[in-house]
């Protein structure tokens, strides 16, 4: 046996302060009302730091600075000088990458590969790209001369803090707005982080505000008055809430919310490959993932085989401490989403499917889940129509290339989807026909700042990435 | 064992007696997605192994060289030479193991054998023409035989390429049994030269007509070519030896060969056996490394690892 000795990133390399204020008009500042709560490392319990708890005040606060720094400073700023600000940033990340990626997989329970690899390297590209949009905007499509917008006020999750910042910042600075930004309450160390990186590139004060709260911050601030531009990623069950709270008004709402992706195999597709993708698609980040393959469907005639390979490829998934490089699968992001997923999954085992998991030990401490999957899964099951966002796959099995559209289609959720196959016109057809907003080929949850995201029906509106994600913050 | 499995396994030993059946397996086979496939490699060299388990793979990966000389300038001195470092390779710390084998052209086997009698280091003769195999079968057999009667007992022998890609299967699936005969007890490791195969859908099924025609190693390359061994035309090889061994119960071992030169690089392709084949594998009766600097790598980061500090490049003896 060929048994991985430890591996373990240093977590001395970032410096958690014991207490964080919030970030306004360029400085960390003191809650009005005191409010505090704690931010704790889900791969242990043990708890990280105090963060300041948003309430109405501050985030008024929040939101007249952005005001004025978007009327005063950021909104006259000339494109190219917006670029430069944004250029710097970028630049910063990528020096303080390794602080970035071990603060996230702290506070987020992602493996330090994935933070590493994936989240802060796309980080610093999407500040990159936008960047070079700032001084081009009347070349992006929208007309001569497109105005910016105003204030933004963005609500991200907690399955890519620092991701999500990025989808959520970088465009709309870019366009020439500025933000109050909520991260959410169990992942807001690397948003934090995030402001000092402003404070270091000398951003104008005002241009980003950063206010930690939990739901009611991020309702404060979506309700306020003051704003002109709401961007939330999330459940569906608080974006239509947002989707509410904003109707009547002028803001702009973009909505980025859950998702039931297929991820479709056919009987040529290239077996191995595939399996790669199906396992990338639900156990990349632990299944937290909008648009993860959270629905395997494989044609019939192969449905044994590929069951056996991801099998046999699920066995090689290395559970365990996030910071371990060797580490494939992390911690769950929280109790509450532990529970979530136990619940759901025993929902499964309740209604007739069948559960496997490989043998692996998962730690005493902290909150973790076993890679699962559901296997005689029917379109009637719950953990075939609800999100579990979790590394739980559901697998069915389709006949024709016309009930494979069907079943993939069949969800109120729109976000992405998988084709596996060796034939370019069965792509191409599937494509036309799947009701998602990103359709993947041969592969699964790539992402590139170049290429727009987002979703059809309950999987939200607008997009992100891309000359696409500029029309949100654009008066276009 | 499914029952598809089993009639599978009765099926294979028909193939090789026409064309068409040959053909419509080969290209049954399921296609290799080459983003897909590199992705994969690039991801199992990420693994990151060290100390105790560096420690193992470094012995591991010592145990599987095939310690190389194919020269045109090789001297029964020199081979000699090589083979008394295959045996001991570190003379200053006899807890190193010896290698998997020496690999040697046919002329060379002789001063060879004398040298490894009886130690359990194998003697490996390439043959059938290397590196170009173009010579009439008669004289590519006699070429076998003459290596195992001087001594060796596995023959690296190197597919028809033109064959194999103007898609006369069988010629090759003849070869490669005729060759297994004149073997005798001799091990057969086929060379696929993937280099001058193009893709990993030719790969896979080059390595399938080779262990379908008899073939105990399927090994990657010449070392003659510009493009030798690469992580990802080993992982598909890889699958294609556990994908056999599921269909006919017969376990084929695989030889990276050319280009591997540091522990690093052996390192992650031992990750990649251990991830995607199993422990089977990762023995020398299953897995070589085809390389000739690779093994002072080895020895410099085995002795970096005893004894926490780098030895200079003239503590390890030249080959």
């Amino acid at each position: 046996m060929f048994e991985y000795a430890p591996a373990p990133e240093s977590r001395s390399v970032v410096d958690i302060k014991p207490s964080y204020g919030l970030f306004v008009d360029g400085k960390f500042v003191d809650p009005t009302d005191g409010g505090s709560f704690k931010s704790i490392n889900p791969a242990s319990e043990e708890v990280l730091a105090e963060i300041a708890e948003a309430g109405s005040q501050d985030v008024d606060r929040a939101v007249r600075a952005a005001r004025q720094a978007y009327e005063k400073v950021w909104g006259p700023m000339p494109g190219r000088d917006r670029a430069k600000y944004l250029y710097r940033i970028a630049r910063i990340i990528q020096e303080r990458s390794r602080e970035l990626a071990v603060l996230e997989s702290l506070d987020n329970g992602k493996p330090i590969k994935e933070s590493r690899d994936v989240d802060v390297p796309l980080v610093a590209a999407h500040f990159f790209y936008y960047a070079g949009w700032a001084d081009k905007l009347e070349h992006a499509g929208f007309g001569p001369n497109p105005r910016s917008l105003g204030v933004a006020a963005q609500v991200i999750p907690w399955n890519f803090p620092l991701l999500m910042l990025a989808w959520k910042i970088a465009p709309a600075l870019a366009a020439g707005n500025t933000v109050v930004l909520k991260p959410a309450e169990t992942t807001p160390l690397t948003a934090l982080l995030f402001a000092e990186i402003c404070q270091q590139a000398d951003l104008p004060a005002g241009v980003v505000n950063i206010v930690t709260g939990a739901g009611e911050t991020g309702r404060a601030l979506v309700e306020h008055p003051g704003v002109d531009k709401v961007a939330f990623t999330g459940s569906t069950e608080v974006g239509k809430a947002i989707a509410r709270a904003v109707a009547g008004t002028r803001k702009k709402l973009t909505l980025e919310l859950g998702g039931k992706a297929a991820n479709i195999v056919f009987d040529d597709a290239p077996v191995d490959q595939a399996v790669e993708g199906i396992v990338n698609g639900i156990f990349f980040n632990q299944g937290h993932v909008c648009c993860a393959g959270s629905r395997l469907l494989i044609q019939e005639s192969v449905a044994d085989r590929v069951l056996e390979s991801l099998k046999r490829r699920m066995a090689q998934l290395r559970v365990g401490d996030p910071l371990d490089k060797n580490t494939d699968i992390g911690a769950i992001n929280s109790a509450a989403q532990l529970a979530r997923i136990r619940e759901l999954s025993e929902a499964g085992s309740a209604e007739g499917a069948e559960r496997w998991s490989p043998p692996c030990e998962l730690p005493d401490r902290g909150f973790w889940f076993a890679p699962t999957i559901f296997t005689g899964v029917t379109q009637a099951h719950r953990i075939a129509r609800e999100e579990i966002f979790g590394p739980v796959l559901s697998v069915l099995t389709f006949r024709t290339p016309a009930e494979a559209v069907e079943k993939a289609n069949n969800t109120p959720y729109g976000l992405s989807a998988g084709i596996w196959t060796d034939k370019g016109s069965r792509i191409l057809w599937m494509a036309d026909r799947l009701r998602a907003g990103v359709v993947w080929a041969n592969t699964f949850n790539k992402f590139d700042p170049t290429s727009p995201f987002g979703g059809y029906k309950e999987s939200g509106y607008g997009r992100e990435g891309g000359r696409h994600g500029l029309e949100a913050y654009l008066n276009v | 064992m499914t029952a598809t499995a089993t009639s599978a396994r009765s099926d294979l030993s028909e193939l090789g007696r026409s064309e068409t059946a040959l053909r419509t397996f080969l290209h049954g086979l399921p296609g290799v997605d080459q983003v897909g496939a590199e992705q994969r490699a690039a991801q199992l060299g990420t693994r990151s192994i060290k100390t105790t388990a560096k420690a193992q793979a470094i012995d591991l990966a010592i145990r599987m060289v095939d310690l190389t000389t194919l020269e045109g300038a090789d001297t029964p001195g020199k081979v000699r030479a090589l083979a008394a470092k295959a045996l001991r390779p570190d003379p200053a710390d006899p807890s190193c193991p010896h290698v998997g084998a020496v690999c040697v052209y046919p002329a060379m086997v002789p001063h060879v054998a004398e040298v490894l009698r009886g130690s359990g280091v194998h003697l490996a003769s390439v043959a059938t023409a290397f590196p170009s195999g173009q010579a009439p079968l008669e004289i590519k057999l006699a070429d076998t035989r003459a290596a195992v009667a001087a001594g060796a007992d596995e023959i690296d022998m190197v597919i028809n390429r033109g064959a194999f890609l103007a898609g006369r299967y069988k010629e090759v699936y003849d070869e490669i049994v005729a060759t297994k005969e004149a073997c005798g007890d001799a091990h057969l490791k086929v060379i696929l030269e993937t280099g001058e195969l193009a893709t990993y859908d030719n790969v896979r099924r080059a390595s399938w007509l080779a262990m379908l025609a008899g073939g105990d190693f399927i090994k990657t390359s010449t070392g003659k070519v510009p493009v030798a061994a690469t992580p990802p035309v080993t992982l598909v090889m890889l699958e294609a030896v556990r994908d056999f061994r599921a269909a006919t119960g017969r376990q084929v071992g695989v030889k990276p060969a050319g280009g591997i030169k540091t522990t690093k690089d052996a390192i992650k392709y031992l990750v990649m056996v251990n991830e995607t084949v199993g422990p089977d594998w990762l023995d020398p009766d299953w897995f070589r490394f085809g390389a000739s600097s690779l093994l002072n790598d080895l020895l410099m980061q085995r002795t970096k690892l005893t004894t926490g500090v780098y030895a200079g490049p003239d503590y390890f003896t030249l080959d």
